[in-house]
């Protein structure tokens, strides 16, 4: 753990030292050159490159075709996007109930904490696909109203909500829990109320500790959209498959797995940036 | 003189505890504590660790639950009625920690005008005005942005008091408050207290600081093993102690150097 002070948290490069890049720059070459030798010299190079990176194909999946009803890639991805927004939204709401409930001591709450344990048990257990499944074909068959009568995508959110807000629950209950019990003490000493001091003491400090974790388990979900494609909703992995189908090329599988980069790897160097700034924040804090 | 309303020609009965009994699963800490003191007094609560100073504390401000006795606040017996609203009890106790507890993602005005504007109502430009005076009061006037991580541990524990007083409270427990403290920055706390303690605060005050007790107080209670063994002015119990157990544990404060 040397160098507290100089150490700037996980850098792919440490900068300052030109023999070091000098090395490093030689084995990056050698490394990519090792990659690509094995693309290009494997027996079936030509029939990948051919199946999978055709221009052609890859721009044709994107933009889609209506008059042969094939779904474009780009604006699929934009359902993937609208679930991923509104199912963020939700299982941080329902997560952070779950958790509240979960934390609660009084005995009225009784009844609600054994709900939302059995909740947690059963939705952090069974695999997001067959949730997808279960809703996507189930609820509809029961013939309940509105309820039954939504689309693929309303029925794809919901699952991802149900099934997220499970773990993220749990990361919650973990914030919650690392905010120390003198906090609460004190809050509890000025006469707060115990909902008071949750609200303005207790939670803030609990959420502040678990930016990292929340963000990580949304880098997952936003991938995670693409499984509604099973029960037919149109979303950038569906439209792939579409494509594929009907062509019998796979580029197009290349193009929504682009797609899905762009989208994961900004978050995924955010959540970088909040955990290195996080870590300063704590280093300057304990040295003052 | 004391200049605020309560009793200051007949002083009341401020605090009264009897047959006091609390314990931790099988640990009994504290064995059937009684005590009783009026308003406008300082009461210094002297012992080892562990002898239940810092559990009785709490037991009057009603942040542990007790197993037996009575707690009597102002004449209201605060321990056995299950309707009580300990919420309202504890606004009118401040009690300051060892270990600070402010909130650390707050900045200190956010601290001070907290319960105030959360748990009284006080409306926010009135509660900012009286954390600024009291802020003032106790030269921490331009600390009201900082956040408590920027703070000395002298200046973090004159913020927790400040935060505690800016309930306006009836009486102020203090536990411990300058055992956290490097020793250049305990004196500052003191002084605080002192200031405190002559504009005619009630106090129940747990401290290691003899000295401090010796001078502040109008009357100290040894604790030992979960009893209050001696309870005398301090003129009387630093010079002449009674009990046994008192010479004993002064005997090894004064080897120590500490008195």
């Amino acid at each position: 753990m040397g160098g507290a002070l100089g150490d700037r948290g996980p850098r792919l490069l440490r900068a300052g030292d030109r023999r070091s890049t000098v090395i490093s720059t030689i084995s990056t070459i050698a490394f990519v050159a090792a990659l690509a030798a094995v693309f290009f010299f494997a027996p079936g190079s030509g029939v990948v490159r051919h199946d999978f990176f055709s221009g052609t194909n890859m721009w044709r999946s994107f933009v889609g075709n209506n008059s042969h009803g094939l779904p474009g890639i780009g604006t699929a991805i934009v359902l993937n996007i609208k679930m991923f927004l509104v199912a963020e939204v939700l299982i941080l709401i329902l997560a952070l109930a779950v958790a509240l409930v979960r934390q609660s001591t009084g005995p009225v709450m009784f009844p609600l904490r054994v709900v939302s344990t059995i909740y947690v048990d059963v939705f952090r257990g069974v695999p997001l696909l067959l949730v997808i499944y279960m809703i996507g074909n189930g609820v509809p068959a029961l013939n309940l109203h509105f309820l039954s009568t939504q689309t693929p995508p309303v029925y794809g959110t919901a699952a991802l909500v149900l099934s997220y807000s499970a773990y993220v629950s749990e990361v919650y209950r973990a914030g919650l829990n690392s905010v120390h019990r003198s906090q609460t003490l004190a809050a509890r000493s000025l006469g707060l109320t115990g909902w008071t001091s949750m609200r303005y003491v207790i939670l803030p400090q609990a959420v502040r500790n678990i930016i990292p974790p929340l963000l990580n388990d949304f880098i997952s979900l936003q991938k995670d959209t693409a499984l509604v494609g099973v029960i037919g909703a149109i979303e950038a992995n569906q439209a792939a498959t579409i494509y594929a189908d009907s062509t019998l090329n796979y580029s197009s599988y290349v193009v929504a797995a682009i797609l899905f980069l762009i989208l994961t790897i900004p978050l995924a160097r955010f959540t970088d940036h909040v955990i290195r700034r996080d870590r300063q924040r704590r280093l300057a804090g304990a040295l003052v | 003189m004391s200049t605020s309303g309560n009793g200051s020609s007949a002083p009341s009965e401020a605090v009264r505890v009897e047959g006091l009994h609390k314990s931790f699963g099988a640990i009994e800490v504290l064995k059937g504590v009684d005590m009783a003191m009026n308003g406008n007094e300082v009461v210094c609560l002297i012992g080892a660790s562990g002898s239940g100073k810092s559990t009785l504390l709490r037991c009057i401000n009603l942040l542990e639950p007790i197993d037996a006795g009575r707690i009597v606040l102002w004449g209201q017996d605060v321990s056995s009625d299950p309707g009580l609203d300990q919420n309202l009890v504890r606004r009118q106790i401040g009690i300051v920690f060892q270990s600070f507890n402010l909130f650390p993602h707050m900045n200190v005005l956010a601290n001070v005008t907290l319960a105030p504007t959360r748990a009284l109502g006080v409306p926010r430009e009135q509660a900012v005005e009286e954390a600024r005076a009291l802020l003032g009061r106790f030269g921490l006037s331009d600390k009201e942005r900082d956040y408590p991580d920027r703070l000395s541990g002298g200046q973090q524990q004159r913020v927790a008091i400040v935060r505690a007083l800016a309930m306006r409270p009836r009486i102020m427990l203090l536990d411990e408050v300058t055992s956290a403290l490097d020793p250049e920055l305990v004196a500052e706390v003191l002084d605080v207290i002192r200031e405190l303690a002559a504009s005619g605060m009630t106090m129940v005050i747990a401290t290691h600081e003899m000295g401090f007790a010796r001078d502040i107080a109008n009357r100290v209670c040894f604790l030992e093993d979960g009893l209050i063994v001696e309870e005398a002015p301090p003129g009387e119990l630093f010079s002449q102690p009674k009990d046994e157990r008192t010479q004993r544990f002064l005997r090894r404060i004064i080897d120590a150097g500490r008195l």
